[in-house]
């Protein structure tokens, strides 16, 4: 609590940063002047693949508990969610709709692989292993390729089938209600802009877990301590990746500078809406959005509901100075009426 | 393969980003359909059908790659006269000896001389060509070996213009021509419009400008007629000419990290490294004749006795020399097959008294899990070494036949041993991938506790054998104490050097000095050479399966990433990349090419053909080995240096890919009186192992739906990596059957309720999800439900379940010995099953009703 003030404009008192609306340099407004580029995760849906070796990394590298063995029937999730022992969760969706979504890069089909594999590792900007943005030299179609898109052939009394993969985890909002209620400090800005928990210092108080509008943070049952992904903090100081992108096998998870993450979305939306994939969107990248943007965000193939995703996620702590100057002014109406009231009685 | 193979299936994907089409061709809708551009449902077991349809709609619209096809296959080769096709025989070719259940292949031969297989079963050819006799019981598999299929003295006739009545190319014609759309919808279940999409993608991805590959795994060869499922991709990919090109070919994913490396230097009874075949008990036989039985006249494998006499130098150094025959008479003889189930038989006959379990689980993890059980029951010892307590080192005290009552504790006398295994991290050594690709690995952590590498235990074991019998003068013991074993070793554990065992694989020449390619391999003793096919990972004495150079710092063919066998050649039979003048077929696919100026072969790989041969070369008359091949032989390891659309030697169960129903089907056969592959290979009857009626016969119907097995991304294989894992466990936490909304319907099947599945060999019980993804078909005119089941699980681990192995017979592929656990019959019904005795009484009920007895499924 330094120089914040309660009124005004939405400042916190905490770290100097807004509770809402965008906010371009949270680490420098967590206090950290001499911040890296703030990182993040793109979770691009259209090319997981459901292996889920994002979730078995994310628990081996940060020897999270097996936490249930329990056969759920939501086609192969057995993790369920989110929680305190799971910082990753594929969500695997069965639907009635035409297969055909998952499309890497089909406005490529003009591509020649050859000169593009020439290309590998010569010139820089040359698609590497997984990459899902297009390559140099989009011209003519080779020839003899098949032409067109394939659409989908719907046998005779068969409904086509759609399976939606989606690894979720913690959004490391811009603005993170988690961060703002813990009373401890235990939940803290780091210097790449993400968040993150120190167990050592938790007290098992439980405010961050309804704070977070995603339902992401949550308690472990056997020590009331509250856990969440840390982005692999301790993997980022040595200038490693976080484990689950690390162990993605098709680049589904990307890791990078959120800004560069920012601009190979918006290019692979554009493309996929090209090749015709119109359901593609992205979730979670706009800093105009309730939580200011996510330094992890998505790109979805549908409803973000159908994901299990809230449809609009706003910061909890968002009304917190409203409420505060609405408390207070209850307060000094309060105190008027007694002063009155008093002054009445002393008569 | 996104389902088994994730790490490979991002090749896929970055293949699927520059524009390829991905079809997947499955009974169910896995996590591969879901990236799929097409995904094709099919019965499972019909896929010679499907493949067959494709082959006729190519040779029908004429579709296939002429000029690959007239100078790079067999097509134009004229066959005998007395050969017969299924198309005169109902099903069967000619040759087949009902009585032996096997098949003579003198009528498969070309006109005018007799060939040898590449691989296969090569011993078939032993006795014309040595005019000696086979101990070997009747002609069953093992009488091919792998090297190519010889070709003996003589030219075969050739067609060029592929009109003449008797060549291969009409033969195959006629032979798929009742493989129609209409046969494949009614029994395959596909769609003539979605067939037709198929047949359209694949052939106009083919031919000069365009290549098209195939990717197929254990679905394709647990089969009774596995082998022909593999050769129906093989004729339509040398048809369409995407053989030995970027871009195409035939691609078995296969299930462990190094499974192609255990088949190089094999695990296997019936080959020695390099796919060398076993030699066989006959009268005798000594090096020469074994040459000469078994290798190939012309192409590569004419250099077979090279190879042979290096590896012999190799296994016994200074004691092997001339005068000896280089010891080939240490060599082990077959006298049959020996393949896993002829073992169990084995056991339970009392012959086989004693077995190594190292990283295999049979007790849950093949055919007909409980007469593996059984047959371990029989043993005087049994070892297994593995990472924790699976279920073939605990059936004896807590396997499903102590709860039935069929076994008890203190009646087994198998002494069993247990040997905690190190993993991969926790040793150093290379893994070879599908690809032919050598990875080394280096050890991370030292193993915990007792466990120590597979090198280790065999090491040790042969060195306190061999100090054992140090002072035996039995001539019996003479190939072990001959062996060369001295391998350097580390640590307090006193591990041997990998590198060392590499090194000895790679070979060396008669001063040490370490070879660099196969061809540097004599016959006379002055090589030594563990594998040739690896000769050349460790050229110069450096490991090159160590090298790691980053794809972005090489070309695309990544040369100097790992080492491919054989010569770090990157795609196999490469010449035929380019045209017969030595020009690549197209620009785009360029990969090798005759470099006139240079009077050698150049290109991106390294070229798969003798580097100075030009492509207008033609051998002298009588020229043999490498010698041999013409410049326009491609296929460099067969007898004639040519593709085989037709394969005349090498296998046993027929020349052509042709359609037989699974050994338990429900349905008849739709295209030939002949029901069932006629020489697949049957056990001997045993109680436990009853086959069950199929098509039209009575009792049929009591096993109405279709099952197969499979592998989820969560768990590995037999789960001895996998179910004892906490992380991997919570993810797929118990056995389950897949089925569709309307067999739920049908059956009264509830999601995530219990189902019991039965077969004539057991019954299991099995968690139910209920799902879209398994499609109902329609087959000859009914709805077919297909039932699904992970292989996963048993009863040991974090998490525990039935044995889907415990349904499955042990009726197998006649070429591989491999069981049919991809396609079979059940019956489904909801609820769990039965416990103790009431199990038992349940199946023998099943088989009442179907009418079961010894003879049932065994019928030629």
């Amino acid at each position: 609590m330094t120089d914040g003030t309660w009124g005004g404009a939405d400042r916190t008192v905490a770290d100097g940063g807004l509770l809402s609306g965008p906010e371009p340099d949270v680490a420098r407004a967590a206090g950290y002047p001499d911040a890296p580029q703030r990182v993040g995760f793109f979770t691009d849906t259209s090319v997981c693949i459901g292996c889920k070796a994002c979730e078995v990394a994310c628990k081996e590298w940060n020897a999270i508990p097996e936490d249930g063995l329990e056969l759920t029937g939501m086609s192969y999730d057995n993790t369920q969610g989110l929680g305190g022992s799971t910082w990753r969760h594929v969500a695997f969706i069965e639907q009635r709709k035409p297969l055909g979504g998952q499309e890497p890069g089909t406005g490529q089909d003009t591509v020649d692989v050859f000169a593009a594999a020439r290309d590998l590792g010569v010139t820089p900007s040359a698609p590497g292993p997984g990459a899902t943005s297009p390559g140099p030299g989009c011209g003519e179609a080779p020839a003899g390729a098949p032409s067109g898109e394939i659409s989908p052939v719907a046998p005779d009394g068969r409904s086509e089938l759609r399976w939606l993969m989606s690894s979720d985890v913690c959004k490391h909002c811009t603005h993170a209600a988690c961060l703002d209620v813990c009373p401890t400090g235990s939940l803290f800005r780091t210097e790449f802009g993400t968040v993150v928990v120190q167990e050592d210092i938790c007290n098992g108080c439980g405010y961050c877990v309804p704070a977070c509008p995603y339902g992401v943070i949550d308690q472990r049952p056997d020590d009331g301590r509250a856990w969440k992904c840390t982005l692999c903090y301790d993997r980022l100081g040595v200038g490693m990746e976080p484990a689950c992108a690390k162990a993605c096998p098709t680049r589904s998870i990307q890791f990078g500078p959120l800004d560069e993450l920012r601009e190979r979305a918006a290019a692979r939306v554009a493309q996929l809406h090209a090749a015709g994939v119109t359901d593609a969107r992205l979730y979670g990248e706009d800093p105009q959005d309730g939580v200011g943007g996510d330094g992890a965000f998505f790109l979805l193939l549908d409803q973000p509901e159908v994901y299990g995703l809230p449809p609009d996620p706003v910061v909890t702590t968002r009304d917190l100075p409203a409420m505060w100057r609405h408390a207070a002014t209850a307060a000094a109406s309060l105190a008027a009426l007694a002063v009155v009231s008093f002054a009445r009685r002393s008569r | 393969m996104a389902e088994c193979h994730p790490v490979g299936f991002q090749w896929v994907m970055e293949a699927k980003a520059r524009g390829a089409k991905v079809i997947h061709v499955d009974p169910r809708f896995t996590r591969t359909s879901a990236l799929a551009d097409v995904h094709v449902p099919l019965r499972a077991g019909s896929d010679i059908v499907f493949l067959g349809g494709i082959i006729n709609h190519v040779l029908q619209t004429d579709g296939y790659f002429r000029d690959y096809v007239v100078s790079y296959t067999n097509g134009p080769v004229v066959l005998r006269e007395d050969f017969r096709d299924t198309e005169d025989l109902d099903g069967v070719f000619s040759g087949l000896d009902p009585e032996s259940r096997s098949y003579d292949n003198g009528s498969w031969q070309y006109q005018g001389t007799e060939m040898q297989a590449a691989s296969g079963e090569r011993d078939q050819e032993y006795p014309k060509r040595t005019g000696g006799s086979s101990v070997t019981e009747a002609a069953r598999g093992e009488s091919h070996g792998s090297g190519g299929a010889d070709l003996g003295e003589g030219e075969a006739e050739r067609d060029e213009t592929l009109s003449h009545p008797r060549c291969v190319f009409q033969v195959l014609k006629r032979h798929y021509a009742r493989y129609t759309p209409e046969v494949v919808e009614e029994a395959c279940g596909v769609p003539r419009d979605l067939f037709r999409q198929v047949c359209d993608l694949v052939t106009q991805n083919s031919g000069r400008e365009r290549t098209t590959a195939f990717a197929y795994a254990v679905g394709w060869t647990q089969h009774t007629v596995g082998v022909q499922y593999i050769r129906a991709a093989s004729v339509l990919q040398t048809l369409l000419g995407n053989i030995g090109r970027p871009g195409g070919g035939i691609l078995a994913l296969r299930g462990h990290a190094s499974i192609q490396g255990s088949t190089d230097i094999p695990t296997l009874f019936n080959l020695l490294p390099g796919y060398i075949p076993m030699p066989h008990a006959h009268q005798r036989q000594d090096l020469d004749a074994f040459v000469r039985a078994e290798a190939t006249r012309k192409g590569y494998w004419g250099n077979m006795r090279s190879y042979l006499v290096s590896l012999l130098k190799a296994y016994w150094g200074d004691a092997a020399v001339a005068e000896n025959d280089f010891c080939f008479d240490y060599l082990p003889r077959l006298t049959g097959s020996h393949s896993t189930y002829e073992t169990v038989m084995a056991q339970l006959e009392g012959t086989c008294k004693g077995y190594f379990l190292v990283g295999e689980n049979p007790a849950v993890g093949s055919a007909d899990a409980k007469m593996q059980r059984l047959g371990m029951a029989a043993l005087d010892w049994l070892v297994v070494r593995d990472f924790s307590l699976i279920e073939s080192a605990t059936w004896w005290k807590d396997g499903p036949e102590i709860e039935t009552g069929e076994m008890r504790t203190e009646d087994i006398g198998t002494e069993v041993f247990f040997l905690p295994a190190a993993a991969h991290t926790e040793k150093e050594g290379s893994f070879t991938n599908t690809q032919r690709l050598l990875q080394w690995h280096h050890q991370a952590v030292e193993p915990p506790g007792e466990a120590r590498s597979d090198l280790w235990f065999t090491y040790h074991l042969g060195r306190l054998v061999r100090e054992k019998l140090a002072r035996s003068t039995d001539p019996m013991d003479r190939p072990l104490l001959d062996l060369t074993w001295e391998y350097p070793t580390r640590g307090e554990h006193a591990e041997p050097d990998a590198g060392a065992v590499l090194a000895e694989i790679n070979g060396h020449d008669a001063d040490g000095v370490p070879l660099s390619s196969y061809q540097q391999l004599e016959d006379d003793g002055s090589t030594a050479c563990g594998c040739w096919i690896y000769c050349g990972v460790h050229a110069d004495g450096v490991n090159q399966a160590a090298r790691r150079t980053p794809g972005q710092e090489q070309d695309w063919v990544a040369a100097e990433w790992g080492w491919a066998w054989p010569a770090n050649r990157r795609i196999l039979y490469n010449r035929a990349s380019a045209d017969p003048q030595g020009r690549p077929w197209s620009e785009r696919k360029a990969l090798v090419w005759w470099d006139e100026d240079e009077g050698s072969w150049r290109g991106h790989d390294v070229p798969d053909f003798e580097a100075d041969r030009s492509p207008g070369h033609r051998p002298p008359p009588g020229a043999k080995g490498p010698e041999g091949l013409s410049g326009i032989d491609p296929f460099i390891m067969q007898a004639d240096g040519k593709a085989w659309l037709y394969v005349p030697s090498g296998l046993t169960d027929g020349p052509l890919p042709t359609h037989y129903e699974p050994q338990d089907s429900p349905f008849p056969n739709l295209l030939y009186g002949q029901q069932r592959n006629p020489v697949r290979h049957l056990l001997p009857p045993h109680p436990d192992n009853r086959y069950q009626p199929s098509g039209e016969e009575p009792g049929s119907e009591v096993f109405p739906y279709v099952a197969t097995t499979y592998r989820i991304t969560e768990h590995h294989t037999a789960g001895g990596m996998s179910r004892w894992q906490p992380y991997l466990a919570e993810l797929q936490p118990e056995f389950f059957c897949e089925v569709s909304p309307g067999l739920a319907a049908e059956r009264g099947l509830e999601h995530t309720g219990w189902a019991t599945v039965v077969s004539a060999r057991g019954v299991i019980e099995a968690r139910v999800l209920v799902t879209d993804r398994m499609a109902p078909l329609t087959v000859q005119g009914r709805t077919l439900h297909q039932v699904g089941m992970p292989y996963h699980w048993g009863p040991n681990g974090c998490t525990t379940g039935d044995a889907a192995n415990e349904l499955v017979h042990m009726s197998l592929d006649p070429n591989t010995h491999i069981q049919e656990t991809k396609a079979f019959a059940v019956d489904i019904r909801p609820g769990r099953r039965p416990r103790g005795p009431a199990a038992l009484e349940l199946v023998r009920a099943y088989r009442a009703r179907a009418g079961i007895d010894e003879r049932t499924g065994t019928e030629l």
